[in-house]
């Protein structure tokens, strides 16, 4: 589904704040993959995550997306085939817009926007009823303004939004982080719920390890701008945090750095 | 001149008199501040083209007036020519990633040239005698506005204002003018969305300038004269009566209102400035203050929520409060 072959990038190129984000990177993503993505702080977690989406273009290798080349398609022509979170919960939804208007929003997503109204009646019985699933009361609300919400409830709408034209492929960009413990528990629990109805492809950065293990059937751990673990299938359900802990000391082959590496 | 007297010669009567004039202008002014709306409120971004896209709606007209092209006709022109001047910001800003401030001041500035250039003088007039008006018989496709017609033109401007508001309401009802909103509240969101938010942003700044041409082209038929220097200061007035339609509206409905009646509110933003004016001119105060009167006016009604939104919060009353509970300033 999603095929990365050897991309790279530095940021400040040729300055003293040079950074090198992405070294040769290659990733393979099977349909149905559900990849938890940890690292410490710089590793590369949300530069892999971008660069996926497009946000600007990498300096060299390939992206497939479902078969498809999409290193030169700039964000929002990508944006048909990828749904997304933010970490912040205030990026992902329009503020100034109803909780319908921005479902018909992203309901539209990779289709052309022409002179037909923006919210049709028809839809509007679709988007109760995903509404009705986060369990928020939210459908009673459909024509408030996205800007009264919490944050909280902002995020699970952008997750329903992420969702609602099928992606390809769903990135979550440690879509928790800025959430209390029990609403990140919440919107995790959905995320999964959402991931497995329909069957997504997807990527989720995770600061949590513990997340990280319960979650997906796939693991990878970033480091510097490579991967440097990667752990699927039956091993991956019987990891365990020491396990991945000693691992990962294995791996990088150096004790000191693991406390600043996984960082959680 | 002492006080009384001066009291004395103010004539209420007079006042009176002059404001179905002040309302006539006050539409046209509220069609321009609608195109700032789009902008300012939509977009959220501040164009100062407007001020140049106003005198080239005004030159465009005049100028196919006296070539003899229908007063209708010569308006849609001004339009067309309106949109350009928004196009050339828009490019101007995405595809040479200059600020858009910075952009429209240049297309303004660029626009001084342009307008004299389609005038070939500082100003032009195309009299109402001449071209008469668009229901006089001989005068088939005339004037639509006139100062000389004060109830005709109050009349065909608020026409005018229903389908401008008609069309607006309808457009930013589409899936393309939700993305244009979109674009405007949050556009990391836009375009994770997939909307080209680099097009939104020239579209908008298009039909924004489109129609504030328009309203230059209004006035122009109105004073039956354009002239190079017209949009001067055309940003403040739209500004203005964004401002006071806006706080008109919150007062009015507590609980928001439908868009329909916030474009209503702006036009009505426009008439009530126009109308201050007036009063001011009334007064007799010197008409060179105006623009000083008019930035005072907008710099309050722009402070406005956000005094507000001090009265509720601000050090100073946490100091206040924090003095009267805690009895002392040391601890």
């Amino acid at each position: 589904m999603l095929k990365l072959a050897h991309i790279s990038k530095t940021f400040n190129r040729g300055t003293i704040n040079e950074k090198r984000a992405l070294q040769e990177l290659s990733l393979h993503l099977a349909s149905g993959d559900f990849v938890t993505v940890i690292g410490g702080n710089g590793a590369g977690k949300s530069t892999l995550l971008n660069a996926v989406a497009g946000v600007w273009p990498v300096d060299s290798g390939s992206i497939l997306i479902d078969g498809e080349n999409v290193t030169g398609m700039p964000e929002y022509q990508r944006a048909r085939l990828i749904g997304r979170v933010f970490q912040d919960p205030m990026m992902g939804t329009a503020p100034n817009m109803q909780i319908e208007e921005n479902l018909a929003l992203a309901y539209r997503r990779g289709k052309k926007r022409g002179l037909r109204w923006g919210v049709t009646q028809a839809e509007r019985g679709l988007y109760r009823e995903r509404l009705a699933t986060l369990g928020l009361g939210l459908e009673d609300r459909m024509t408030a303004k996205v800007g009264l919400l919490s944050g909280g409830q902002r995020q699970a709408l952008t997750l329903l939004m992420a969702a609602l034209q099928t992606p390809k492929l769903l990135l979550l960009d440690e879509h928790t982080a800025a959430l209390d413990p029990g609403t990140a528990a919440k919107v995790l629990e959905l995320s999964d719920q959402i991931i497995r109805e329909h069957g997504l492809t997807a990527l989720m950065i995770t600061h949590n390890m513990t997340d990280a293990i319960r979650h997906g059937n796939r693991l990878i751990m970033m480091d510097r701008g490579r991967i440097v673990l990667d752990i699927a299938g039956e091993e991956k359900q019987r990891l365990t945090k020491a396990d991945l802990l000693a691992r990962f000391a294995e791996k990088a082959g150096v004790q000191e750095e693991t406390d600043s590496v996984l960082l959680s | 001149m002492t006080l009384s007297a001066y009291f004395s010669s103010l004539s209420i009567l007079n006042l009176f008199s002059r404001m179905p004039a002040a309302v006539a202008q006050g539409i046209i002014w509220g069609l321009m501040a609608l195109g700032v709306f789009i902008t300012f409120r939509l977009l959220d971004v501040a164009d100062l083209t407007v001020d140049g896209s106003f005198a080239t709606g005004g030159a465009v007209t005049v100028m196919l007036l006296l070539a003899g092209w229908p007063a209708w006709a010569a308006l849609l022109a001004a339009v067309v020519a309106g949109v350009l001047t928004g196009l050339c910001t828009g490019l101007l800003h995405t595809k040479l990633g200059i600020p858009v401030i910075l952009a429209g001041i240049l297309t303004q500035f660029s626009l001084y040239s342009i307008n004299l250039r389609i005038m070939t003088k500082a100003n032009q007039t195309a009299s109402v005698k001449k071209f008469g008006m668009f229901w006089e018989a001989e005068h088939h496709g005339g004037f639509l506005l006139s100062s000389l017609y004060i109830p005709q033109a109050i009349a065909a401007g608020l026409v005018l204002a229903a389908i401008v508001v008609a069309v607006l309401y309808w457009y930013f009802g589409t899936e393309q003018g939700s993305a244009l909103r979109a674009t405007g509240s949050n556009p990391a969101m836009s375009r994770a969305q997939g909307i080209n938010i680099d097009r939104m942003k020239v579209i908008g700044l298009g039909i924004s300038n489109g129609l504030v041409a328009l309203a230059g082209g209004l006035m122009t038929q109105y004073q039956g004269t354009a002239d190079v220097s017209m949009g001067r200061g055309a940003i403040v007035i739209g500004l203005a009566a964004i401002i006071i339609g806006e706080v008109l509206c919150d007062a009015f409905f507590k609980k928001g209102c439908n868009f329909a009646v916030r474009l209503l509110f702006v036009l009505l933003g426009g008439v009530i400035y126009y109308a201050v004016m007036v009063v001011i001119l009334w007064l007799r105060l010197d008409p060179n203050d105006l623009k000083l009167f008019t930035a005072v006016i907008v710099a309050a009604f722009l402070a406005v929520p956000y005094l507000q939104g001090r009265a509720k919060s601000s050090f100073a009353r946490s100091k206040k409060l924090g003095a009267r509970e805690g009895g002392g300033t040391k601890c």
